[in-house]
């Protein structure tokens, strides 16, 4: 069922990227502001004032001496500005294996998932082989299987491995989703086949056709599964709490995090300065992209943790 | 490969050799894919399934229960109906807050607002931020000298309940910081539905003259009921599942207050080694989801138009 939703929800981009250049008219035109815009634009502002409250507050609280985080009346500036915080935060805990866990994970899991979505994509839009839907409707049915029912086998898989506290137990396990290989079967439906027999006529393989015709045209679409399996990752908590057991040699940064509030819960400043750096590189990457975000959250809308 | 594919080239040499290449080939490209789903997605269901029948220590004898585990938790397990209980009540709560938020949000960001996309950043932040980091800037500001009650206690001079600590202030904090962190994913789902409605039928109403909450009444909100069904039912399935929240807001507390099914399941298997009966717990979770995804879709004729 799971799986008619996400059709629906993937095929709508499909149509969307025929559809602009007709349909859509200039936007440029000059509209009259209307009294209704402008309660809009108060409402938006407000709102987004008050949603912003936490993270501003977390924010300043970083720069403060931990004494004055739960001074009364409340203050946004301490005494003093600690930019210190943000140095001191190093030197509690392994804060930097944290940050390097992180990256390794995300970047290595992402590399995985690119490659297997792509080529099982690929095989699942482009070629014809016999069985091709039945497998496909196999591939659906694994995605309504929720994480929670996978953990527990999980370790215990990898426990019989010998997996557990390894880097590829924190990589491998939940990087052959098919959220991924029916991203990029949808997005290669979408290319003309004309493209492809022409390189074929003219004497490329399967790989060559592929990697020199198929893939450059999928960019974004491999852009979207990129940025999307990098935030999952990154942000990843309850299969890292699971399999590992040294978090200093594999605590990934929400692991970090949520030992270092364990331990130092008394040093609000420092939890806080934690919090803002491993807030930076998503939002950093979400600022950068944000034009393919609509775009891309209608394609991928499910990318969930 | 190559080789293999430049003598497909001369199609017209029979279809049939030409399928066989094209059948070895895909097998290629899709035995990385199969392999790994095998080995970590299909091989852990079955594996899930015949756990919830042992009695299965993470170390130690495994004892064949057969149905045990399901009836252990139906009818002797203290804290299973409370944790079903919590799913529930902050599914309820969470589902509704979610969706009118993130659609009036979605609503307000018409393209005639300048600055949208800046709003829209800001809105998503949370989202892909690290639980954990969304988390521990909320259990800061709900302290009970944190900067909530401290605003409150200095300009009204009114003590606010200790939220993290009252067991029906707990879960509904919860739930509010859940709607916090979670609202600019259906907000950019709204967002990309409303930017794909069909200009010619809203042209059409304007033309008959439909404004105002007449417009969105009947015209807007129709077209986007599929979004909205969408995103209620990913709503619903994530909410179900939530665990990270609570765990560390609330540590699941006061009492059991909070703790939702996933905790329940991750603190049998992983707490109390009894990954026989978190499997088993597991399996009903998904059984749920199961049931109240198929409520939803046989729901959906009555109010989702997908026409146009």
């Amino acid at each position: 069922m799971r799986s008619d939703v996400i059709a629906d929800a993937a095929a709508r981009p499909g149509e969307q990227q025929v559809a602009p250049a007709g349909v859509v008219p200039p936007r440029k035109e000059k509209q009259p502001v209307t009294a209704g815009v402008v309660v809009a634009y108060v409402c938006v502002v407000l709102a987004a004032v008050i949603f912003a409250v936490p993270l501003i507050y977390a924010l300043f609280s970083a720069l403060k001496p931990n004494d004055q985080i739960f001074a009364v009346p409340p203050t946004l500036v301490g005494d003093e500005v600690r930019w210190g915080n943000f140095v001191e935060v190093f030197r509690f805990g392994p804060f930097w294996t944290y940050i390097g866990n992180s990256f390794f994970v995300a970047i290595a899991g992402t590399i995985v998932v690119n490659i297997v979505s792509t080529t099982a994509g690929y095989a699942f839009g482009r070629l014809r082989w016999r069985g091709r839907d039945v497998v496909f409707v196999l591939f659906l049915v694994t995605l309504m299987v929720p994480q929670e029912v996978l953990v527990v086998p999980m370790f215990q898989l990898m426990q019989w491995l010998g997996w557990v506290n390894t880097p590829q137990a924190l990589i491998l396990p939940f990087a052959f989703t098919a959220f991924g290989t029916f991203l990029m079967r949808q997005f290669f439906r979408g290319i003309p086949y004309e493209l492809e027999e022409a390189a074929r006529v003219d004497g490329a393989g399967p790989l060559r056709t592929f990697g020199s015709i198929i893939l450059p045209l999928a960019r974004s679409a491999v852009a979207v599964l990129t940025v999307f399996t990098f935030i999952s990752f990154w942000n990843s908590y309850l299969w890292p709490l699971i399999v590992v057991n040294d978090y200093g040699y594999l605590g990934t940064l929400p692991i970090g995090l949520a030992t270092f509030s364990g331990q130092f819960g008394t040093r609000w400043d420092l939890q806080m300065a934690a919090s803002i750096i491993s807030m930076i590189p998503t939002a950093i990457l979400v600022i950068v992209l944000q034009k393919h975000l609509v775009k891309g959250i209608a394609t991928a809308g499910i990318a969930g943790r | 490969m190559t080789a293999t594919g430049a003598s497909a080239a001369p199609l017209r040499r029979g279809q049939s050799r030409l399928r066989r290449i094209e059948s070895r080939q895909a097998l290629g490209f899709i035995s990385p894919a199969l392999a790994g789903l095998t080995v970590f997605t299909i091989a852990p269901v079955i594996l899930s399934i015949v756990m919830s029948l042992y009695d299965w220590p993470a170390w130690g004898d495994r004892t064949f229960v057969g149905g045990g585990n399901y009836v252990d938790l139906f009818t002797r397990h203290p804290d299973f109906w409370p944790s079903l209980r919590n799913s529930a009540i902050f599914t309820l709560l969470f589902v509704p807050m979610n969706l009118a938020v993130s659609l009036t949000l979605a609503l307000l960001l018409s393209p005639r607002i300048k600055g949208r996309a800046v709003f829209r950043v800001l809105f998503f932040i949370p989202v892909v931020t690290p639980m954990v980091a969304n988390v521990l800037v909320w259990k800061m500001l709900l302290q009970p000298n944190g900067l909530f009650n401290g605003l409150s206690t200095s300009m009204f001079g009114i003590e606010l309940p200790s939220f993290l600590s009252h067991p029906q202030w707990a879960m509904v904090m919860v739930v509010v910081m859940s709607v916090w962190q979670g609202m600019g994913y259906n907000m950019l789902i709204f967002c990309a539905a409303l930017e794909q409605l069909p200009e010619p039928v809203l042209e059409a109403a304007r033309i008959d003259g439909a404004k105002g909450w007449r417009m969105f009444s009947r015209i807007t909100l129709p077209l986007l009921s599929p979004a909205i069904f969408f995103t209620t039912v990913m709503t619903m399935i994530t909410s179900m599942q939530v665990f990270a929240q609570p765990q560390l807001l609330t540590g699941g507390g006061p009492g059991n207050a909070t703790i939702p099914i996933v905790m329940f399941i991750y603190d049998q298997a992983f707490t109390f080694q009894q990954m026989g009966l978190a499997a088993a717990a597991a399996w009903i979770l998904f059984a749920i989801i199961i049931g109240l995804t198929a409520l939803q879709f046989s729901a959906q004729k009555r109010w989702v138009h997908y026409e146009v």
